[in-house]
């Protein structure tokens, strides 16, 4: 293990938990000894040397190296899978590295616990926030840090402070309830500048956010660099990283292949420089849309939780044979539930849902099911997998009473083994074996088992939330290729995505969601990712039909 | 789970081994430090039992592991039944009220009692499944309550229809008439007594147990609801129904359990009938890992113990509750060590799959991401 001249704060400096370690004390440790003051800049903020991570039979991070220097924007780029979570897990001190050095301005440390790297000045602004709802904005950013500005006035006015001097506009007393995911951004900024940090790690900030969010966040950004703070920039968006980073580093496959500066790069370029070989692009074929209905929503409704807005407010939807319709919009607007109450997990308040000319608003899960409606859910690992049974048994999950799965009501482990083995030479999931657990396999044949068992039962609708999310770039393409193929085979495709690239790319029409109700309807031929993020976010006025 | 490989059994073997021999250092250790015989008391508790024994150490298991399967029917859905000591008692009152009647003859009699304790032992469980699917309840916590309250209900019920028994101040319920009485089986040679022919109920019901969890439709949603109930779900299981299902079906397994204590030996239920049958079950299934098999093991070494105990006071001076200190250590143990041996599988079974991909993946040259 390197570094054992460390400036590491004994765990006696500073009290326990995570969140409380940066109290005076301990920022005073990390200001301390050989420097007085006024830190020199001929010390990159960070350094990374040798950064090895191993987990086992596979490693993470391997021989990672690269520097940042102070009041800059630096991104580190790699597709997912790539060792990005790992490295910024080291960097905050979650996990430790087998190998290498970590440098703060200059210091070797040691990096034990997220206390130890608060205490060394590194905050970390997490993908999915770590709000209370229920609380205020004061209420969320002292919580774990009231020994530093108490919890009263004298709190209000470091946020205040805080606030103006970064331009983060940021209402101390507004409930973060009724805040928009870009405030509640801010608000995490906010939190991590609050417990002391110079250097702040921003984990897939944009994945969230629209593009009119996205550059509000990047003006943030460059106020925080001119104040001489450090940014730690993580995406795998590209076009964002070259207009907001003042220098890039690529990962790939666990290693730093490239330490690049924006204005000498093309997206393309960094593109490839990111994946080692070209990137496939969603990209569908000439229409192949009939005029057969086969999946028609009217009219749903379903009621929020107590006196709320209604989560889905009167949707209507029709999808024809060969038809991919597209979900655009910003998570949490009613997608989620959409999905549930077209598979019949959730009950709406009011609507009705056609299966053909069938009435299946009544139908349950396994009914709706069994007559041809194929099912990827959003979350995987939660929705469509047991993690800790074999493949051969996930294959037979959610089709439970159909073959060559069962035989009357007895399992059929024999037809079901032999169809798994089918599924995973005919959809190439990367197994040693049927009998392993699911859990062991990657994200990515993780979703090729599960798109192989859905697309194995003669489907005539899919319902595919999110399939790309999370999986490598060669998984993303072989399931583009099979939405594609579900689409000449006349399948009613429902394709609910994030990534925009995604839904141009495979849609024949873009409908986006708003506050439960659909907003407007695009023509992906035309439409462009700024239009559909105006309409994602209610920012275009009257959205325009484009078709 | 029905792949054979070395490794697994190993896996499945290590465990439970494991447990033992801690808790044999545990206990040697308590008994140490106490000034207690350490090598009386092993040599007391290790010795081959007598036929007679033998008997009362088959006999014992047989009720546990009725008792153990019940729970584990739950268990195999993260249903936690810890009411099966409360349904059991009900239950068995119920039959025997209903056998001490003789409105049947000889086996026949037998065979309603069975079914009437079932049906007693499932509508007792059957409150904790309304209380849990309607009203959000936690099982836990409803079938702790249920238990209370099944102690007062039949002692309340047996005070109504008790007989006085002669020379004794018990009361129980009125006999059971001889031709229903079962005499048992001479399965043991050279002992006196015999073993409970309800053993052949204990059997069957494993059986029964065995095939249903893991080769019906039934116990693959069981299962699955277990593993991950949002899983079970969005593949198309109607949980709620699943919960009742299994509650109702764990509380009329734990019907039988009294039966072959109510036929086999007592005749009737009454103040002296044996108590805490359900909450042995827990641990056993815990110990058998919810397997048949394993249950069966597991009831036989806590009946073991139970009857080897007994010799202490006499052999070793020492208290035969010292028995109570090995089964928990062992329970303790057991829990912690299938934990470890658990997450050592997952890691090692991760690792045979990055390994075995990783060789084929440098032959073939598609991209494909590490599981980073």
């Amino acid at each position: 293990m390197v570094g054992r001249d460390v400036l590491r704060p004994g765990p006696t400096n500073h009290p326990p938990g995570l969140l409380s370690g940066p109290g005076r004390g301990v920022v005073a440790i990390t200001a301390a000894p050989a420097r007085p003051d006024g830190t020199s800049d001929a010390h990159p903020a960070v350094q990374l040397e040798g950064i090895t991570k191993r987990f086992p039979g596979v490693v993470a991070n391997k021989d990672i190296g690269f520097s940042v220097a102070r009041g800059t924007v630096h991104a580190i780029v790699g597709e997912n899978g790539a060792g990005k979570s790992t490295l910024m897990k080291i960097l905050y001190g979650v996990q430790r590295p087998d190998e290498g050095s970590i440098s703060i301005d200059g210091r070797v440390v040691d990096l034990h616990s997220p206390a130890d790297a608060i205490a060394a000045g590194i905050g970390m602004v997490f993908q999915h926030f770590q709000l209370a709802d229920n609380f205020t904005v004061l209420e969320n950013v002292v919580l774990g840090a009231e020994k530093l500005h108490g919890i009263g006035d004298a709190a209000r006015r470091e946020i205040t402070r805080i606030s103006d001097e970064y331009g983060l506009d940021v209402d101390p007393d507004a409930l973060v309830d009724d805040l928009g995911v870009g405030a509640r951004q801010r608000i995490e900024i906010l939190k991590v500048l609050y417990r002391g940090a110079k250097i702040i790690i921003l984990d897939e900030p944009t994945a969230v956010l629209v593009p009119q969010e996205v550059d509000e966040l990047f003006d943030n950004l460059r106020e925080l660099k001119s104040e001489g703070l450090t940014v730690l920039f993580i995406s795998h968006k590209l076009d964002e990283v070259l207009s907001v980073a003042d220098s890039i580093t690529v990962i790939r496959r666990g290693t730093t292949v490239d330490t690049v500066d924006p204005s000498s790069v093309n997206a393309r370029q960094l593109a490839e420089l990111m994946v080692g070989a070209e990137l496939p692009t969603p990209q569908t074929e000439e229409s192949t849309v009939t005029d057969r209905v086969v999946l028609r929503i009217e009219d749903i409704v379903l009621a929020g939780a107590g006196a709320g807005r209604n989560v889905l407010d009167g949707i209507s939807l029709t999808i024809h044979a060969g038809e991919v319709l597209g979900i655009a919009g910003v998570e949490g607007n009613g997608q989620a539930e959409l999905v549930e109450v077209i598979m019949g997990m959730r009950e709406p308040t009011s609507g009705l849902v056609f299966l053909g000319d069938t009435d299946i608003s009544d139908w349950r899960t396994r009914e709706i099911r069994e007559a041809g409606v194929a099912y990827i859910p959003e979350d995987r690992q939660r929705h469509a997998l047991l993690l800790e049974a074999p493949l051969w048994e996930n294959r037979i999950l959610g089709h439970q009473t159909e073959e060559p799965n069962v035989r009357g009501f007895i399992i059929n482990s024999a037809g079901a083994k032999a169809d798994t083995e089918r599924i995973v030479k005919e959809y190439d999931v990367r197994t040693p074996s049927i009998n392993v657990k699911a859990g062991s396999l990657s994200g990515g044949n993780q979703q090729k088992l599960i798109v192989g068992r859905e697309m194995s039962h003669q489907p005539k609708v899919l319902v595919a939330a999110h399939p790309t999310r999370g999986v490598d770039v060669g998984a993303q393409s072989s399931i583009w290729d099979i939405i594609r193929q579900a689409r000449r085979d006349g399948l009613a495709v429902l394709l609910i995505s994030a990534d925009l690239e995604e839904l141009i790319g495979l849609s024949d029409t873009i409908e986006v969601i708003l506050r439960g109700r659909l907003t407007g309807t695009f023509d992906p031929d035309t439409v462009t990712a700024e239009d559909l993020g105006a309409a994602m976010t209610g920012a275009a006025a009257n959205p325009e039909e484009t078709r | 789970m029905s792949t054979f490989s070395p490794r697994k059994l190993l896996l499945a073997v290590a465990a439970p081994v494991l447990a033992l021999v801690v808790a044999f250092l545990v206990t040697s250790a308590i008994l140490l430090l106490l000034g207690d015989p350490v090598v009386e008391v092993w040599q007391t508790i290790l010795s081959w039992p007598k036929p007679r024994q033998l008997v009362q150490i088959v006999n014992g298991a047989t009720v546990y592991y009725l008792s153990a399967v019940a729970v584990a029917v739950g268990f195999r859905m993260n249903l936690f039944n810890i009411g099966v000591d409360g349904q059991y008692r009900v239950a068995v009152f119920a039959g025997a009220a209903f056998a001490g009647q003789a409105w049947f003859p000889g086996p026949l009699n037998v065979l309603l009692t069975i079914v009437v304790a079932m049906v007693a032992g499932g509508l007792w469980a059957s409150i904790a499944a309304y209380l849990k699917v309607r009203r959000g309840i936690s099982e836990v916590i409803s079938t702790i309550m249920l238990n209370a309250i099944a102690t007062g209900v039949v002692q309340w019920l047996l005070l109504k229809v008790a007989v006085k028994q002669q020379g004794s101040n018990s009361i129980s319920t009125k006999p059971i008439p001889e031709s229903s009485q079962l005499d048992g089986l001479g399965l043991i040679p050279g002992a006196t007594n015999k073993v409970y022919t309800l053993i052949l109920l204990a059997v069957l019901v494993g059986a029964l147990y065995w095939f249903v969890i893991n080769k019906t439709r039934f116990g693959f949603d069981l299962r699955a609801t277990g593993r991950s109930e949002s899983a079970a779900v969005a593949s198309g299981v109607k949980v709620p129904r699943m919960v009742v299902t299994t509650m109702i079906a764990s509380g009329a397994l734990a019907g039988l359990i009294g039966m072959p204590l109510l036929f086999g030996q007592d005749h009737s239920y009454g103040t002296t009938f044996q108590a805490g049958l359900g909450f042995a079950g827990i641990g056993i299934a815990l110990l058998g890992r919810n397997h048949p098999l394993g249950i069966a093991a597991a009831a036989l070494l806590w009946s073991f113990l139970d009857v080897q105990s007994n010799a202490l006071q006499i052999r070793a001076g020492v208290a035969s509750e010292v028995v109570f200190i090995i089964q928990g250590v062992i329970l303790f143990a057991v829990v912690i060590a299938y934990e470890l041996i658990r997450r050592a599988d997952v890691r090692l079974e991760q690792q045979r799959v990055a390994r075995e991909l990783a060789a084929t993946r440098s032959d073939a040259s598609t991209p494909e991401g590490a599981t980073a």
